[in-house]
C-alpha cells in the first residue's frame, strides 16, 4: 500500500501571479486614458460656454447672438454668420469631392487590375498626406488668384469659394479610401452573378455593387462632411475676415467659420481675455462644434457597421 | 435559300456576331469608363499643379540660400529668415508624442483586444475612443488651453509663458493622435490569429507572458507602421497649437539659456511657421519662404511615410 500522496499545490509561483495582476492593471490604467480626455474636452468646453452663456443673460445681451454679423472683441457673437459660413464651405468642399472621390473609388476598385490600381492608389495616398496648412496655403496664393479670381471677377484675394475648393481636395482621399474599401468589401460573386446575366461592367458596378455598399459610401460622405466641418487651417488662411465676419451667403465674399474663429481668437489670446465674454465665446462655438461632429460621426459609425455586418 | 439573305437578316447576323466578339458598341459603358479615368487624372493634375506650383515658388530660396535656409533661426528679415527653430520646436514635439502617446495608446489597444471583459465600462471607452478619433483638431487645442497649459504651469514648467510652452503643446499633440494610436495598434493586435495565443497557453505561459512573448512581436509591424504614421500626423497639425499660444511672430531665445528655459520659452512649429509667413505683409514671406518652409515640411512628411511603407513591406506577415 503506498502512501496517500500529499495535495499539490496548483496555484503557481505567487509572484508571478501578483506580476500578472499589476500589469492587468497598468493596462486598464491606459484604457481609461482615453475616457479621462473625453471627459476633460466636454467638462472644459461646457464650463466656459455657461459662463459665457449665463453672462450674456446677466447682460440681457442674448440678441448678439443674432445680429449683423461675429465680431466677438465687440459683443456681437452672431452664430448665424459662422454656422452659415461653416455649411457654405464644407457643401462647396463636398460638391469638389464626392465627383473626384466616388470617381477614383469606383475606377480603383471596379475597373483598374491589381497592377494599375498599384499605380494610381498612391496619387490619393500622397494628397492624403498633405497637411491642411499647405492646402491653406496655396488656396491662398494659387486657388484664389488664379482660379476663383479668374472665373469671377468679384471675387477678393479671401473667398468662402477658394477656402470651399481646397477643403474639397483635402477630404477628397477620406471619400475615396472609404468609398473604395466599401465596394471592394462586396463580394465577388454578387458581380459574377450579373456579369453571368449578360450585364456589362457599367451596368454591373451601377446596379449592383454601388446599391451593395451604398451604406459605406454614404458614410464615407458623412464622415468627410464632418471632417470638412472641423477643418481649421485652410479656412483660417483662405477665407479671410480675421477678427470677425459680416453675415453674409454669398460664397465669393469672405467668410468666417466655426473653426476660424476659434483660431483667429485665439491667436490673440492674451489681449482677448480682458475682453467682456469674447474669451468664453471660443468654448460656446467649440461646443457646438463638439456636438456637430460628434453626432455625424456617429451617424457614419452606425452606417459602416452595417455594411460591414451584411457582408 | 440560305444564299440568299436580306437587309435586315444581315443587320442581325452582324449585330450577333459583334456581340459574341466582345465588340459591342456601348457609348454609355465607354463615357462612364472615361469620366471614371478623368477623376482620377484631374486629381493628379491637382497634386502635380499644387506641388510644381510650391516647388517653383521654392525655387529661389533654395538656389540662393541653399541649406542655410534650413539651419537658419527666425527673422523678421527675409534675408536671413529660415525654419531650423520650427524643426526644434516640432522635433520636441514629437517626443512628447513618442514619450506620451505611443506607451498609453499600445497599452490601452492591449487592454481593448486582449483584457477587455464585454462590459458597459468596455463599450464605452471604445466608442470614446472612436469618437475623440473624429473630435476637429481645434477642440484638443481649447482642451489644451483649459487643462493642460494650466497644469503645466501649476507643476512650476511654466516659465517666461506661463504654460503656454512646448510641453503643454506636446502633452496636447499626445492627446490629439491618442486615438490614432489606439485604434491602428488594436487593428494590428486583432489581426494576429488566435491559434498563435494558443500555442503560448498550450506550454504554460500567463496572459501577460503570451502577450509579451507572442502577440506583441507578431503584431510588432503594424503597431510600428501606426505609430509612424501617426508622427506623420503630429508634424502637419497646426490649429490646436495656435490655440494653445504657439509664437506665431518672431522671437529669439538667449544662446546660453539652458535646456530648462529653452523648453518653458516661447516655441514654434514646421507648419506654424508655414502659416505665419503667409500672413506677414512683406510679399517676400509669402512668394517664396512660405513655398521653401513647405517644401521642408513635405520632405520630413514624405520621409516619415517612405520609412512607414518601409517597415510594412519589410515586415509584413501573412497568416
Amino acid at each position: 500500500m503506498t502512501a496517500p500522496h500529499p495535495p499539490i499545490d496548483l496555484s503557481g509561483n505567487p509572484r508571478r501571479r501578483s506580476k500578472e495582476r499589476l500589469v492587468g492593471a497598468v493596462f486598464f490604467a491606459a484604457g481609461l486614458v482615453s475616457i479621462l480626455i473625453s471627459l476633460a474636452i466636454v467638462l472644459s468646453l461646457v464650463g466656459e460656454a455657461w459662463t459665457f452663456i449665463s453672462g450674456l443673460i446677466e447682460e440681457g445681451e442674448l440678441g448678439s447672438l443674432w445680429s449683423i454679423g461675429w465680431f466677438p472683441r465687440r459683443g456681437l457673437y452672431d452664430l448665424r454668420t459662422i454656422i452659415v459660413g461653416t455649411f457654405i464651405i464644407a457643401a462647396i468642399a463636398i460638391v469638389v469631392a464626392t465627383p473626384l472621390g466616388l470617381g477614383a473609388a469606383i475606377y480603383l476598385a471596379e475597373y483598374a487590375n491589381p497592377k494599375t490600381r498599384r499605380r494610381l492608389k498612391p496619387i490619393i495616398e500622397i494628397i492624403a498626406g498633405i497637411p491642411s496648412v499647405v492646402l491653406g496655403f496655396w488656396a491662398l496664393a494659387f486657388i484664389g488668384p488664379e482660379v476663383v479670381q479668374r472665373l469671377f471677377a468679384s471675387a477678393g484675394v479671401f473667398s468662402m469659394l477658394s477656402a470651399g475648393l481646397a477643403v474639397g481636395i483635402l477630404i477628397t482621399p477620406l471619400v475615396a479610401t472609404v468609398s473604395e474599401d466599401a465596394m471592394r468589401a462586396v463580394p465577388s460573386s454578387l458581380r459574377e452573378a450579373s456579369y453571368g446575366l449578360g450585364a456589362n461592367r457599367l451596368t454591373t458596378t451601377i446596379r449592383v455593387v454601388l446599391p451593395a455598399a451604398i451604406s459605406g459610401v454614404a458614410a464615407s460622405l458623412i464622415l468627410a462632411f464632418s471632417r470638412a466641418i472641423g477643418e481649421t487651417m485652410i479656412v483660417f488662411m483662405a477665407a479671410g475676415a480675421v477678427g470677425g465676419a459680416l453675415f453674409t451667403v454669398n460664397p465669393l465674399d469672405p467668410g468666417q467659420t466655426m473653426t476660424a474663429s476659434i483660431a483667429s481668437l485665439a491667436i490673440g489670446t492674451d489681449q482677448v481675455a480682458g475682453e467682456g465674454l469674447a474669451f468664453q465665446s471660443l468654448f460656446f462655438v467649440g461646443l457646438l462644434l463638439f456636438l456637430m461632429t460628434l453626432a455625424l460621426n456617429a451617424a457614419s459609425n452606425r452606417l459602416v457597421r452595417k455594411f460591414r455586418e451584411v457582408y | 435559300m440560305a444564299a440568299r439573305t436580306n437587309a435586315s437578316q444581315r443587320a442581325t447576323r452582324d449585330a450577333v456576331r459583334s456581340a459574341l466578339q466582345g465588340k459591342r458598341a456601348e457609348p454609355g459603358a465607354v463615357i462612364f469608363r472615361l469620366l471614371l479615368i478623368t477623376m482620377l487624372l484631374s486629381l493628379l493634375l491637382i497634386l502635380i499643379v499644387l506641388l510644381g506650383d510650391i516647388l517653383i515658388g521654392a525655387w529661389p530660396t533654395f538656389r540662393d540660400r541653399g541649406f542655410d535656409f534650413v539651419f537658419s533661426g527666425l527673422s523678421l528679415n527675409p534675408e536671413t529668415a529660415g525654419v531650423w527653430t520650427g524643426i526644434v520646436g516640432s522635433l520636441a514635439i514629437a517626443l512628447f508624442v513618442v514619450i506620451f502617446a505611443i506607451p498609453i495608446g499600445i497599452g490601452a489597444a492591449i487592454y481593448l483586444e486582449e483584457y477587455a471583459p464585454d462590459n458597459t465600462l468596455t463599450r464605452f471607452t471604445d466608442t470614446a475612443v472612436r469618437n475623440l478619433a473624429g473630435v476637429p483638431s481645434i477642440v484638443f487645442g481649447l482642451l489644451g488651453l483649459t487643462i493642460f497649459v494650466v497644469i503645466v504651469n501649476a507643476i512650476g514648467l511654466g516659465g517666461s509663458t506661463a504654460g503656454k510652452n512646448v510641453i503643454a503643446a506636446g502633452i496636447t499633440m499626445a492627446a490629439l493622435v491618442l486615438p490614432i494610436v489606439i485604434i491602428t495598434s488594436a487593428e494590428a493586435i486583432r489581426a494576429v490569429p488566435y491559434t498563435i495565443r494558443e500555442a503560448g497557453y498550450g506550454v504554460g505561459a500567463t496572459k501577460w507572458e503570451v502577450i509579451r512573448s507572442h502577440v506583441l512581436p507578431s503584431a510588432f509591424p503594424g503597431i510600428l507602421t501606426g505609430t509612424v504614421l501617426t508622427l506623420a500626423r503630429a508634424f502637419g497639425e497646426t490649429a490646436p497649437l495656435l490655440v494653445i499660444g504657439v509664437a506665431t511672430g518672431f522671437f529669439s531665445a538667449s544662446a546660453d539659456a539652458t535646456v530648462l528655459e529653452k523648453l518653458t520659452g516661447p516655441y514654434t512649429a514646421l507648419p506654424v511657421i508655414v502659416f505665419s509667413w503667409s500672413r506677414q505683409t512683406d510679399p517676400a514671406f509669402l512668394n517664396t519662404l512660405a513655398p521653401a518652409a513647405i517644401v521642408v515640411l513635405l520632405t520630413v512628411l514624405f520621409s516619415i511615410n517612405a520609412v512607414a511603407i518601409y517597415f510594412r513591406n519589410r515586415f509584413e506577415k501573412k497568416w
